[in-house]
């Protein structure tokens, strides 16, 4: 009896794994590790620096490169939930790579106090900027995504402004080991990366707040009519992307020192846009994962890898990551669904919902 | 329906006085586009004033020779935003044709078809952005958003460093002044057949939006979508229609700048689709669809072309923070929408 | 008038949605020259019936035929170059163009140069002159023309598209008495010219001045077809109300028990209003009582339940809860005043579709409590177990996505999203509408239930057999306002309230 329920218990967990949207993108992982076993079979090797304790390897480097992406995939994964949209993501990450370079390049001192003032400061700067997504969006009612098109390229300009439109370094030798030390032999970036990562999803998922931005993504006026009040939320929401945005910035322009105020962060949000569908969140709104989104990130940082070390030219990738995008818009469009659930099923079952877009509506009665 | 019977008086709502009410009442929904105007003169003063030398023949003939492919696409962007939608994806485009037309033209290609290839360029993006929207409910943003990466990416395949078309090509005809008045010194009315190129495009783009049916149908959705369903309009292949109408002109106004520039690259465009959107915007139309002139686009792109000229004498405020003054600009102007918007709703 | 054959015919009709019957073997017929009424209460499946005839919806069964041969419409756009117009209670038009623009829109007439604007003006002026509305400028934006004009334009509308079927869907429900008495007079001549109308209302007043004939749905179903004068109103109002007895019986009927109403309330408002939206209404509700609002669809009962919950910012009136002045403006505020206000409007402002039972049943408790202090496993599956049971809620199975569920069993996870938060008040909304009987039953014991325990009871229902059963008190709503008054008590029925309703006339 107990076996049995065990036993059920344990296939529901397959199946529960099996049926997650984001199991493609562990498939689509794996199979990415195999073209690159295919082409060197010593690809996954790991080795340890005997006098560093340091791990090396291309896996090593695939982690190291996630770091950033995750960390945009998790912030774009909450605005998207709220079925909103946050464009600015790649130009927050230069803002905050340019203030923390501009910042450490004119202190010039290389303290431990300068990396982490540099860093306070970046991350402040990328939530103010968060924050006027956020009320844009909840007080007056713009939509995100004109609000994030706004910030997005204004964000570019203030990086350029703040740089003087150069590309600005800085030496600062506690800065750089956040992207290129090691803790326990792993990536610093990768471990900061994971701990952020899973104080967000505690944040969210230990508290209410995850119910409340399913709730509000899913249906704002029931929502509404429930108690949930949604202007506090979404300012939220689009301050912690922000934040995220800003560790990025930092990871991205520590590892080089540098902030290229033209590249850095340039089609980032591509990127979280991707990683989040990949991992199952509809661009809709409502149901998110933030697993999904982690996985997502993790793949699309094999996929940069992978394109480089097969030597295919890296400029391809925009291009292939918006294919993937439409592709995976069309799997989740009603048409192809619907599509599928005849083949599956036969034509008897093809009754598409009776929601019209002409279903005139009482509220509209309004003069 | 013509038997005429008694009207009934208690509908009649005194509107007999058509004349004076009703004819400036248009004027009113044109008032963005008249805001528009006054900026335009206000910047043109203010430019004359402090720095000097702008209203003159050249700085006139500069800013209409230099945003020629700016009007271009915000007469596109128009078609699209005054539906409700918009496309994200112009910059790119023209990034990836032009990029196609400078190659094809050094391979030796008839001028004609590369320009035709150029175009058609443009239209197959708008179609993909079209038929995403309409008929897979993808949301406009995020279509044109896979169409500006798919483009830029693309474009990147091909080569990442300028591709320089040859001097002599035929393409840069298209450039080539005429002077049309001779004024003292360097100071010449002159205009190049891309000037006139746009202005065909906002002649045509005005006559459609408004002496043919699909123009009134693009205002109708609008105005209410569903309302445009109900009423039996072709609201399918109208909204087909304007993604590429938008991608089409975004292809034609690569022929115009790489004639112009004669150098193509991939980082060509980057940011176009905000200026695009901050000129129709500023020319009046209502980012949520239903009300907006070309005219008005045209203005806005002068306006932003304007903008960049005073920046450039005036010295002080650096390069770099053009983005961030269109963005505010932008940003100053849809609030400004959501605002008489709300009003409206309120009245 | 001498034409026997139906323009348009209906037979069984049956459509069928996820967990809902929407019509089941209606039967509808058409004549020209004819004004022909479609009564019933919310719900009972006029629209449905509407977008059935015009293609919107795929019947499941039955036939349309129309002049005698089967038609199946692709939609609205199909039926009108068939010649069956409709126009809408929220007039679809544009209002961001003209008013020519709209009568011609897709009919504009073209000459070299495109569309010829002067005489697509000349040809949309013509058609208002058809329809007696000559004096209204083509040239003029159609939002600056009053809501009653622009339902006349979309008339013309469908006019200028030689429309022989011309469907009203609620052309009246915001318009006064001068602009409705307008819309009539374009009503009769259409119908003298042939033209066939259907016309659809709750106003009886309206539906006496104008129809013919009228057939009468119920729940989805059909009650049958009547000529006008020989239905009396409170005959017609029975019809359409129904009643439910059989439901009714096993419950205790409070009804002679007014035993409540004495002392200080729980609840009083006073002049609580809302410009353009209700008139200011007083309103008491005692602890333990069950405070019924009654009245026809569109009356204000349902405006004034928002209100008092606060779903909706009041803007005049005074709110006194445990004799405490306090206001409430949003429902936040309302929830945390121990308020609580189950929708009528199930699917856009009730359910959460993709979360599952439990979440949605936990929701409003949790947002009472804030984001930052979660209810553990524990107190979520003790608030499940307790309510899934309670309320019987099938399958009891709190990981179920609520959109899986009937609508009965939905209402009833509502239901328990708000006893959860152990609400003074509840607000219930036609809580037992669009649900099967069983379910119905079940609720309406609740409620009766919820009393006895000394919760105060505001009681919103179309069905007034079930108000009568149920209320203590009972608050008459007709056009925005409070009419009256009702102590329930033994020679109190329903048709006490009609008389009142139907007596109580139109204010102009």
């Amino acid at each position: 009896m107990s076996r049995d329920s065990s036993r059920a218990s344990s296939e529901s967990i397959v199946t529960r794994v099996i049926h997650r949207p984001y199991v493609w993108a562990i498939v689509a992982l794996l199979l990415l590790l195999v073209i690159n076993l295919g082409k060197d079979p010593a690809y996954l090797g790991i080795s340890v620096n005997a006098a560093t304790g340091n791990l090396s390897g291309n896996v090593i480097d695939i982690l190291r490169a996630s770091a950033p992406i995750m960390m945009i995939a998790v912030g774009m994964t909450l605005v998207i939930a709220t079925r909103g949209i946050d464009l600015s993501v790649g130009s927050v990450m230069a803002v905050s790579g340019a203030v923390s370079m501009e910042f450490m390049s004119t202190a010039g001192g290389g303290t431990v106090g300068e990396a982490l003032s540099a860093a306070a400061l970046a991350l402040a700067i990328s939530a103010a900027l968060g924050a006027v997504n956020g009320v844009l969006v909840s007080v007056v009612g713009l939509q995100p995504f004109i609000t994030t098109l706004i910030t997005m390229l204004a964000g570019r300009g203030l990086a350029k402004v703040i740089t003087a439109g150069q590309n600005t370094s800085a030496s600062n030798e506690s800065f750089r080991w956040i992207a290129n030390g090691t803790v326990f032999g792993f990536p610093v970036v990768f471990v900061i990366a994971g701990i952020v990562v899973a104080i967000v999803a505690v944040l969210v998922r230990r508290t209410a707040l995850g119910l409340m931005i399913e709730s509000i993504g899913i249906n704002p006026r029931a929502a509404r009519m429930a108690g949930i009040r949604p202007v506090g939320i979404l300012i939220a929401v689009y301050v912690v992307g922000g934040v995220l945005a800003g560790i990025a910035g930092i990871f991205s322009t520590a590892s080089v020192m540098t902030v290229e105020v033209a590249k850095t962060g340039m089609a980032a949000e591509m990127d979280a846009i991707l990683a989040v569908v990949i991992g199952g969140t509809s661009l809709a709104g409502g149901k998110f994962s933030l697993t999904g989104s982690v996985i997502g990130a993790l793949l699309i940082a094999t996929l940069d890898k992978t394109i480089v070390f097969l030597s295919i030219p890296s400029s391809a990738t925009p291009a292939f990551k918006a294919a993937v995008i439409v592709i995976i818009c069309l799997l989740q469009s009603q048409r192809i669904r619907a599509l599928f659930a005849r083949r599956r099923s036969g034509p008897s079952s093809l009754t598409p919902p009776p929601r019209s877009p002409a279903q005139p509506r009482k509220e509209s009665v309004s003069a | 329906m013509s038997i005429l019977i008694d009207r009934p008086t208690s509908v009649s709502e005194g509107g007999s006085r058509p004349s004076l009410v009703s004819r400036l009442k248009p004027n009113v929904e044109s008032l963005p586009t008249l805001a528009a105007v006054v900026i335009f003169v206000a910047m043109v003063v203010y430019g004359e004033v402090a720095y000097g030398r702008i209203v003159q023949f050249s700085t006139i003939s500069n800013l209409l020779i230099n945003n020629a492919y700016l009007i271009i696409l915000a007469v596109g962007l128009t078609f699209v935003i005054v539906t409700g939608g918009v496309d994200l994806s112009v910059g790119a485009v023209i990034a990836i044709s032009s990029l196609v037309g400078v190659m094809l033209a050094n391979q030796g290609w008839n001028p004609i078809a590369v320009i035709i290839a150029m175009i058609l360029i443009g239209s197959v993006f708008g179609t993909a952005s079209g038929v995403l929207i309409q008929y897979f409910n993808v949301q406009p943003f995020i279509a044109t958003l896979a169409m500006m990466f798919l483009a830029r990416g693309l474009a990147s395949m091909l080569s990442t460093t300028p591709e320089r078309l040859a001097d002599d090509s035929p393409i840069r005809l298209f450039s080539t002044e005429w002077k049309v008045i001779d004024g003292p010194k360097i100071n010449d009315l002159v205009t190049t057949p891309n000037v006139v190129i746009a202005a065909l495009v906002v002649l045509v783009a005005f006559l459609v939006l408004h002496r043919t049916r699909l123009g009134r149908t693009v205002y109708a959705i609008g105005g209410s979508e569903s309302s445009a369903l109900l009423m039996g309009l072709p609201v399918v292949r109208t909204k087909l229609a304007v993604y590429v109408i938008s991608g089409t002109l975004a292809g034609l106004a690569a022929v115009v700048y790489t004639s112009k520039l004669g150098i193509a690259q991939n980082i060509t465009g980057v940011g176009w689709e905000l200026d695009a959107i901050a000129a129709v915007i500023i020319g009046g139309t209502l980012l949520t669809g239903g009300a907006g002139f070309v005219l008005g686009s045209v203005v806005g792109a002068l306006v932003l072309g304007l903008m960049n000229v005073l920046i450039t004498r005036d010295g002080g405020i650096p390069p770099e923070a053009t983005t961030i003054i269109t963005g505010a600009i932008l940003l100053v102007f849809v609030l400004l929408q959501r605002l008489v918007v709300s009003r409206k709703r309120k009245t | 008038m001498a034409i026997t054959e139906p323009i348009v015919e209906m037979e069984a009709i049956s459509i069928e949605f996820p967990g809902v019957k929407a019509l089941q073997n209606v039967n509808f017929r058409l004549f020209p020259g004819e004004v022909h009424t479609l009564m019933g209460e919310n719900g009972a499946g006029k629209s449905t019936l509407i977008k059935a005839l015009t293609g919107v919806y795929k019947i499941d069964s039955g036939t349309i035929s129309v002049l005698g041969a089967p038609r199946a419409f692709s939609g609205t756009a199909d039926a009108q170059s068939a010649g069956i117009s409709t126009v809408y209670q929220e007039v679809n038009l544009c209002d961001n163009l003209s008013v020519g623009e709209n009568v011609m829109l897709g009919h504009e007439i073209r000459g070299r140069f495109g569309i010829n604007w002067k005489k697509t003006n000349e040809a949309a002026h013509d058609a208002l002159v058809g329809l007696g509305l000559g004096d209204i400028d083509p040239r003029r934006p159609l939002s600056s023309i009053s809501l009653a004009l622009q339902q006349l334009v979309a008339i013309s509308r469908a006019m200028v598209s030689r429309s022989r079927v011309l469907i009203l869907d609620e052309p009246t429900s915001s318009l006064d008495a001068n602009e409705v008495e307008g819309l009539f007079g374009v009503i009769r001549r259409l119908r003298d010219q042939g033209v066939a109308i259907l016309f659809v209302s709750h106003f009886l007043d309206q539906v006496y001045a104008i129809s013919d004939r009228l057939t009468v749905l119920r729940n989805g179903e059909y009650v049958g077809e009547y000529m006008t004068p020989e239905l009396s109103r409170s005959d017609l109002i029975s019809k359409m109300i129904g009643r439910d007895f059989s439901t009714l019986a096993a419950l205790g009927s409070n009804r002679g028990r007014a035993v409540h109403a004495t002392g200080k309330p729980f609840y009083s408002a006073k002049n609580l209003g809302r410009k353009g939206f209700i008139d200011p209404v007083d309103i008491d509700v005692h602890a333990g009582e069950v405070v019924g609002l009654a009245g026809l669809l569109g009356s204000g009962r349902t405006e004034l339940g928002r209100l008092i919950y606060g779903a909706d910012r009041p803007d005049t009136g005074e709110v006194r809860i445990s004799d405490a002045i306090t206001e409430v403006h949003s429902p936040i505020a309302g929830l945390s005043r121990k308020i609580a206000f189950s929708t009528e409007n199930r699917r856009d402002e009730g359910i959460i579709g993709d979360l599952t039972v439990r979440e949605n049943l936990v929701l409003a408790v949790q947002a009472r409590r804030g984001w930052a202090r979660p209810l553990s496993k524990r107190e979520q599956g003790d608030l499940c177990e307790k309510y899934l049971v309670e309320l019987n809620v099938r399958p009891a199975d709190p990981e179920r996505l609520i959109k899986n569920l009937s609508g009965g069993n939905q209402q009833k996870v509502l239901l328990g999203r708000w006893l959860a938060t152990r609400p003074e008040l509840i607000v219930l909304d036609e809580p037992t509408r669009g649900i099967d009987i069983g379910a119905k039953a079940e609720i309406q014991e609740t409620i009766a239930a919820l009393a006895g325990e000394g919760m105060s009871v505001v009681f919103i229902s179309s069905e007034l057999e079930e108000v009568v059963s149920l209320s203590e008190r009972i608050v008459v709503m007709k056009d925005h306002r409070k009419i009256g008054e009702i102590v329930n008590g033994p020679d109190v029925t329903a048709e006490t309230i009609v008389d009142l309703i139907a007596t109580e006339g139109n204010v102009a």
